[in-house]
């Protein structure tokens, strides 16, 4: 079942959503298991920004049915205390031999994700990546405000393809562009990703939302951030009505994601076009979901 | 940080529920759960039922929901659970032998006084749970501990059967000393003025712990709630603003926290009042 992904030889296809697995927090909570049980085929680091990000002010959850929203607000030692601090501790995981075909471990390489807010941030991200050997592929999150436009940097296909485009010469690492689904046309983005350069797309992001405080007079956002990002299997269904278009409009790999709970439900995204599913509220849930759905796949 | 055995698979597992009794307006749910291994008193868990987890008041709950190991012995785990929502009511519901998905010991615990140092437990609500498992544990090590629990009303008074030897608080005057639970840590403190305070309850009274400790600069642990979704560090969602600036993850730098870490507890917590 071992899987090919922009050159990298991965033991299955299930990886986690960026943001929604901290393998040095989970070495800490679950111990030396971890290091070679790791629940995923590849390892995709939260959002690093150049620099460090406290994140939102709490509350940052908020549950709604079958589904969680967040506005976490990328917290991030940022990119020299990534490299330093946490890199370091990242490239010698070795995935749970259950979710392998020949019942081996194999190495889990890394994904770092990056988000810059202009095209010269996002370039010293990708530049600084392309150099340590332990990260073997980049995501680009661009549901980034414009820092000049104010408009998501990923939401517009022209934006988008300059911005791609800007960052191909940067790294010879592959370069995954993590598309937003809140946008008017999610297939002309990923079409837009591809003509720049990107090696993979992949999708969905959260979508949108907001929650208001239960039991008070007037209307008052609950989420410190205002607004977040709804995820979990509230979203599956329009996660894989975007999955399905994307991988019918490019030819690159499509890494698809959004409230998959079940090897059924991977299997689903991997019949409309997707190579590689990641998983993230799920593991929320149960820290094993990503072994117990790459497992369901044998 | 945690006890986990080495070796052990980094994934919830499902237990046996072996009894769930009332305590006035608390329940206390048993399960057989002998993975749970060597835990430190003040570690928590994420619980959920196997099933109808869902389909409650707007149709939660849908993620695990933490709660504090109340005591460990002989494979059984206990915990005190007040009935606040969704995800609460569905737990109280369980009986003998239903299933329940457990992920855990999570977070660090209490740290031992120093030696010859009183410890003081405050406890308020269904927060009194992991002072339960701590008396246990400073008591078989022989140490002085005094108990002062806080409750709001009289249908709440016989959580205090949880621990030994407590004195009382109630808002109602319904047990105890009429009126708060802090009050009776101030008067604690004027007699022995080197203990070590360990806390845990509404954000209000931990508040209120932890200003009393401050000026008097006793050491105080307190042990913090925050909404959680995930429990082991993944999704940053359970932080709490950090003295000097930043936040902490309740879930990993926590549940228990050195009371010199915080500027203050907020209110926001998402805890049960
Ligand atoms: C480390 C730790 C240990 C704990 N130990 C115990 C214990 O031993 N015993 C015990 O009874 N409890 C304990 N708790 C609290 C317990 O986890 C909560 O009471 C429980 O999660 C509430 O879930 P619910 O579905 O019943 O209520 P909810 O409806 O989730 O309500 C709980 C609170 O969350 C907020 N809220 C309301 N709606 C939502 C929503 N849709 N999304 C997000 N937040 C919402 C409100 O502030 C509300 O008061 C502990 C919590 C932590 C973090
Ligand atoms: C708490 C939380 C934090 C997230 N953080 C990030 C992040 O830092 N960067 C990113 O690209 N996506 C982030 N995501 C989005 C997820 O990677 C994923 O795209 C989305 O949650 C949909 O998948 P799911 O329904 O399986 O969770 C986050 C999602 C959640 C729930
Ligand atoms: S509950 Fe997820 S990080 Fe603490």
């Amino acid at each position: 079942m071992s899987v090919e992904f922009c050159g990298l030889r991965l033991a299955h296809p299930i990886i986690n959503g960026s943001g929604t697995f901290d393998a040095i927090a989970a070495r800490g909570a679950f111990g030396a298991a971890l290091d070679t049980a790791f629940p995923f085929a590849a390892y995709v680091s939260k959002t690093i920004t150049l620099e460090p990000r406290a994140g939102n002010p709490p509350p940052r959850l908020w549950e709604s049915p079958a589904g969680l929203v967040n506005s976490i607000g990328l917290p991030n030692k940022g990119l020299a205390g990534y490299l330093a601090e946490d890199l370091p501790q990242l490239g010698g995981y070795l995935c749970d031999p259950l979710a392998s075909a020949d019942g081996a471990s194999h190495r889990v390489p890394v994904i770092t994700n990056v988000m810059g807010s202009t095209g010269e941030e996002l370039r010293a991200l990708v530049e600084a990546c392309d150099d340590p050997e332990t990260i073997a592929a980049i995501e680009l999150n661009v549901s980034c405000p414009n820092v000049r436009t104010g408009l998501d940097i990923g939401a517009d296909p022209a934006q988008l393809e300059t911005v791609v485009a800007g960052l191909r010469e940067s790294t010879g690492k592959p370069l995954i562009v993590k598309l937003t689904p809140n946008a008017a046309d999610v297939p002309a983005c990923a079409q837009a990703a591809e003509a720049g350069g990107a090696d993979a797309v992949s999708l969905i992001n959260t979508l949108r939302a907001m929650a208001l405080a239960p039991g008070r007079a007037g209307a008052r956002p609950w989420l410190g951030g205002g607004t977040g990002g709804l995820s979990g299997p509230a979203i599956r269904p329009v996660a894989l009505a975007q999955v399905a278009a994307v991988a019918a409009r490019v030819a690159i790999p499509v890494v698809g994601m959004g409230g998959v709970q079940s090897a059924a439900h991977a299997r689903e995204m991997l019949d409309v076009g997707a190579t590689l599913v990641a998983v993230g509220t799920e593991s929320f849930r149960d820290p094993a979901a990503g072994v117990r759905i790459a497992a369901g796949l044998l | 940080m945690s006890a986990q055995p080495a070796g052990a698979r980094p994934g919830r597992r499902a237990v046996r529920v072996t009894a769930n009794e009332q305590l006035g307006a608390y329940n206390v749910l048993r399960v057989d759960d002998p993975q749970m291994g060597e835990l430190q008193a003040g570690q928590f868990a994420m619980l959920a039922a196997v099933e109808r987890w869902g389909g409650g008041e707007d149709e939660r709950p849908f993620l695990a929901r933490a709660f504090s190991v109340a005591r460990h012995h002989d494979g059984e785990s206990s915990y005190l659970l007040e009935d606040v929502g969704p995800g609460t009511r569905r737990l109280c519901e369980l009986a003998a032998g239903d299933e329940l998905w457990v992920l855990g010991p999570l977070g660090s615990g209490f740290t031992a006084p120093p030696q010859g140092r009183r410890a003081i437990l405050v406890g308020g609500g269904v927060g009194i749970a992991p002072l339960a498992i701590l008396q246990d544990a400073l008591s078989a090590a022989g140490g002085a501990v005094s108990v002062l629990l806080g409750f709001r009303d009289e249908a709440r008074v016989p959580g205090a059967g949880l621990l030994r030897d407590a004195e009382l608080a109630t808002d109602d005057g319904s047990a105890g000393h009429h009126g708060l639970v802090t009050d009776l840590l101030e008067r604690e403190l004027r007699s022995d003025p080197d203990a070590v305070v360990y806390a845990c309850g509404p954000a209000g009274m931990l508040e209120g712990v932890r200003a009393i400790c401050e000026r008097d600069g006793v050491p105080a642990q307190l042990a913090l709630e925050a909404g959680m979704a995930c429990g082991f560090g993944a999704c940053f969602g359970c932080v709490v603003p950090r003295r000097g600036g930043g936040y902490l993850r309740v879930c990993v730098d926590g549940p228990v926290i050195d009371a010199a870490e915080l500027d203050r507890v907020e209110l926001h917590a998402g805890a049960p009042a």
